[in-house]
């Protein structure tokens, strides 16, 4: 009888019954429910609010200058110190109180916003962007130009950037960078996370049975290599699991909360949040467009998500997990099983630990040019391909790149795996001293 | 008829030889006590034997048949380096390591439902391992080894860490097994067990197998020709019958009587002596003294060491 699924089946059943794996399993859901829906719902709460602003404008030359929206509302008053006005406008019933003062053509920071609340960015920089305007339109009138208030109007220009992506089959897309750059972000600190939790619980589970002498009770009844690999699979089936209750239940949280919240949504979370991280991130842009163009610039990122191929994504996802967990789990096994405790590991972890901080590395600064020649070896080198790999797949990976970066990443794992094998089965039997690097190279010459 | 055997196992570790063409016969039914120093080879032989570690030359034989596999399923090791997961259930983790030797589920669970009730820790089924006391531990880690019902039972160095009361009845349970069918081989540096269980016993050192075979045969190849003769009478008496045959080596005053130990010159002469003593001296009792088997190790060693010296030089 094959022994191997029965070691698989108490590696598995083992952790998954854990109590930090439980915890984990409610809060990490929490937690990314909280990242998606909280700023979503704050940017709510903040915009259905109307407020009120008072106007304190000593020089009286910026009445009007400053457009109303429909959460944002202004009063001039005139003779009133502003003194007054900063003890009373709360009962006034104010938001706040702007006081411009009448230098402020050459004195920038002259403007200021009196509040007991802190004032959402959008509120700021709608105020200077109307201010600086009609500053600029009124120096520029005192050079004397003819005609200035239509030359004006007509180097006004907005420009907004549609991206189109052409496939081989001349079929167009339209894709959002912002999006694609997003979705590449965070599967390749996912893959950087669960390649670290998964790697080192193989090591602890190494050093547990060597450390509690349990290890030759068990050679003795299955091979060294046979007990290895189960626990690298039964814990490859622990992270997944982990992945696949964070993920259902994040969307199960995220899901439940907007019913509650914003009912008039029907957008997907992942959707809803991505329009919101767009709407935070170019603000400005939002604004100078009005309303109605800045749904439609939503709507379009919304029809580039349906573009992104999740089914893709996940699937070379999994893959690159896979590989890339089956290549530094051997390592931290062959780890665990030269050291004699837990705390003997660090000098040996940091080396594998390297590439791994190299593919985070690589993977914040390629972001914005993922075809660059560092991301393409980058995500060839199996040592770092599954981080930088995940950034690169949601813009589309060339057929070619990707089967040799998968076929070299295979390879690897299979030879570190037969590398790590034997430095593991040698090094589980050796007690009371610490094996240098010398010493694990030696045994893997070593004869069965 | 033997259950196993080894023929010229060679082990090389990287500065020196484990083993050096050792060859072991273990006869079936037997209580097979492997002795020798710390750092001999005891460990590294039965880690071949048991597949853990595979030797650079020689072969093993079991039951007849050269080694196989699946032979391993029919051998119980009980390590002298064992341990168990610290946060695993009992009852769960003993069912574990005996369908690690291949046994089915249910099957185990009754049988090892039995011997929990025997050696009462049932009632810790469902306890953490680390909540178990080290003798507790012990138990359970006996019955795990046993629990397959192995031909061949292999401890190494069973009674380190014992209490008397476990150590007691773990060598019960190994008469036991034995009346039950199985063979026993043991290693142990307490001399004492050996001589009260051990029906074989080799010897190793450095690596070389210095003695084998069965242990009375052993300590008769090993005796002293000194004999235990209990008399009343006068002293000088028995002195005047020594001559270059007979040596005195020692003279004990007990309650009313005196024991005297003569060594002879050669064995044959013991009657000799007996008729020469008993003119002088009213003889109670006569024995003769057999060497212990911690006498035997010392020696054995010792010459070992000596054999290997003048080689060396």
């Amino acid at each position: 009888m094959n022994k191997i699924p029965i070691i698989i089946a108490r590696e598995y059943i083992i952790r998954v019954r854990k109590k930090s794996f439980i915890i984990m399993s409610i809060l990490g859901p929490l937690l990314f429910a909280a990242m998606m829906i909280i700023p979503a719902w704050l940017a709510q709460v903040e915009e259905t609010d109307v407020k009120r602003i008072a106007i304190a404008d000593s020089s009286h030359l910026f009445r009007n200058v400053i457009p109303e929206t429909e959460y944002l509302k202004f009063d001039y008053l005139d003779n009133i110190r502003i003194n007054d006005l900063k003890e009373n406008f709360k009962s006034m019933g104010y938001y706040g109180v702007l006081y411009i003062s009448h230098i402020v053509t050459y004195d920038p920071n002259s403007v200021i916003m009196y509040s007991d609340k802190q004032p959402s960015l959008a509120t700021k920089m709608h105020i200077s962007k109307y201010l600086e305007e009609y500053i600029r339109d009124q120096k520029l009138k005192t050079y004397n130009i003819e005609n200035l208030d239509e030359i004006l109007k007509g180097v006004k220009t907005t420009i907004n950037v549609r991206t189109i992506k052409l496939s081989e089959e001349g079929e167009e897309k339209e894709s959002s960078t912002g999006i694609m750059m997003a979705v590449g972000y965070i599967c390749g600190i996912l893959m950087y996370m669960f390649l670290i939790f998964c790697g080192t619980m193989v090591m602890r589970g190494v050093v547990e049975e060597k450390t509690s002498r349990i290890i030759e009770v068990i050679i003795s009844s299955v091979k060294p290599f046979q007990l290895m690999f189960g626990k690298i699979v039964g814990i490859a089936m622990v992270g997944l699991t982990q992945l696949l209750i964070w993920i259902i239940s994040t969307f199960i949280l995220v899901s439940i909360a907007q019913a509650v919240f914003f009912p008039e949504f029907s957008m997907t979370p992942t959707e809803q949040v991505i329009s919101q991280d767009i709407m935070t991130a170019t603000p400005s842009e939002g604004e100078q467009i009005g309303s109605s163009e800045e749904m439609n610039e939503l709507r379009a990122a919304l029809s580039t998500l349906k573009n992104v191929n999740f089914a893709v994504i996940i699937l070379t996802f999994l893959f690159y997990f896979l590989g890339g967990y089956l290549l530094y789990a051997s390592f931290f096994a062959a780890v665990g099983a030269a050291v004699d405790s837990e705390t003997d590991t660090q000098q040996f972890v940091f080396p594998i630990l390297l590439p791994l901080i190299l593919g985070i590395i690589v993977l914040f600064s390629i972001t914005n040019n993922p075809d660059s020649p560092i991301a393409f070896w980058f995500s060839i080198i199996p040592f770092t391909s599954p981080i930088v790999m995940m950034a690169r797949i949601p813009f589309g990976v060339p057929w070619p790149e990707f089967f040799l970066s998968a076929g070299l990443l295979i390879a690897f794992f299979m030879g570190s795996t037969w590398l790590a094998g034997k430095i593991y089965r040698t090094g589980i039997l050796m007690y009371g001293k610490k094996a240098t690097l010398k010493e694990m190279l030696k045994w893997i010459r070593y004869k069965t | 008829m033997e259950i196993f055997r080894t023929e010229n196992i060679v082990k090389r570790f990287s500065n020196h030889i484990a083993l050096d063409k050792v060859s072991v016969s273990v006869p079936k039914g037997s209580i097979y006590g492997l002795l020798g120093p710390n750092g001999a080879g005891k460990t590294t032989l039965l880690r071949i034997i048991n597949q853990i570690t595979a030797p650079d030359e020689g072969e093993l034989f079991f039951n007849g048949h050269k080694f196989v596999g699946n032979d391993i399923s029919h051998i119980g090791y009980l390590p002298e380096e064992r341990g168990l997961y610290k946060k695993m259930k009992v009852g769960e983790q003993a069912l574990y390591l005996v369908q690690l030797k291949g046994m089915q589920k249910k099957e185990a669970t009754i049988r090892l439902k039995d011997w929990f009730e025997k050696f009462e820790i049932i009632s810790w089924w469902n306890r953490k391992v680390e909540e178990l006391s080290k003798g507790m531990q012990q138990k359970l880690q006996f019955v795990i080894t046993i629990l397959h019902k192995p031909d061949l039972l292999i401890f190494d160095e069973p009674f380190s860490g014992f209490d008397p009361i476990n150590a007691d009845m773990l060598k019960n349970e190994v008469l036991t097994l034995r009346k039950e069918g199985a063979t026993i081989i043991f290693s142990t540096h307490d001399m004492g067990s050996v001589e009260e269980l051990c029906d074989h016993i080799t010897l190793i050192d450095n690596g070389h197998k210095l003695i084998e075979g069965n242990i009375t045969d052993i300590r008769k190849q090993y005796r002293s020709n000194i004999y235990r003769v209990g008399f009343s009478g006068d002293t000088d008496k028995l002195r005047q019958a020594m001559n270059n045959h007979f040596e005195l080596l020692d003279l004990i005053t007990e309650e009313d009587h005196q024991l005297a130990r003569i060594k002879v010159i050669y064995p044959s002469l013991d009657n000799e002596l007996l008729a020469i003593l008993i003119q002088k001296v009213k003889v109670l009792s006569f024995n003769e003294e057999l060497p212990g088997m911690h006498e035997i190790f010392i020696s054995v060693v010792k010459e070992g060491m000596k054999n290997q010296q003048s080689a060396r030089a």
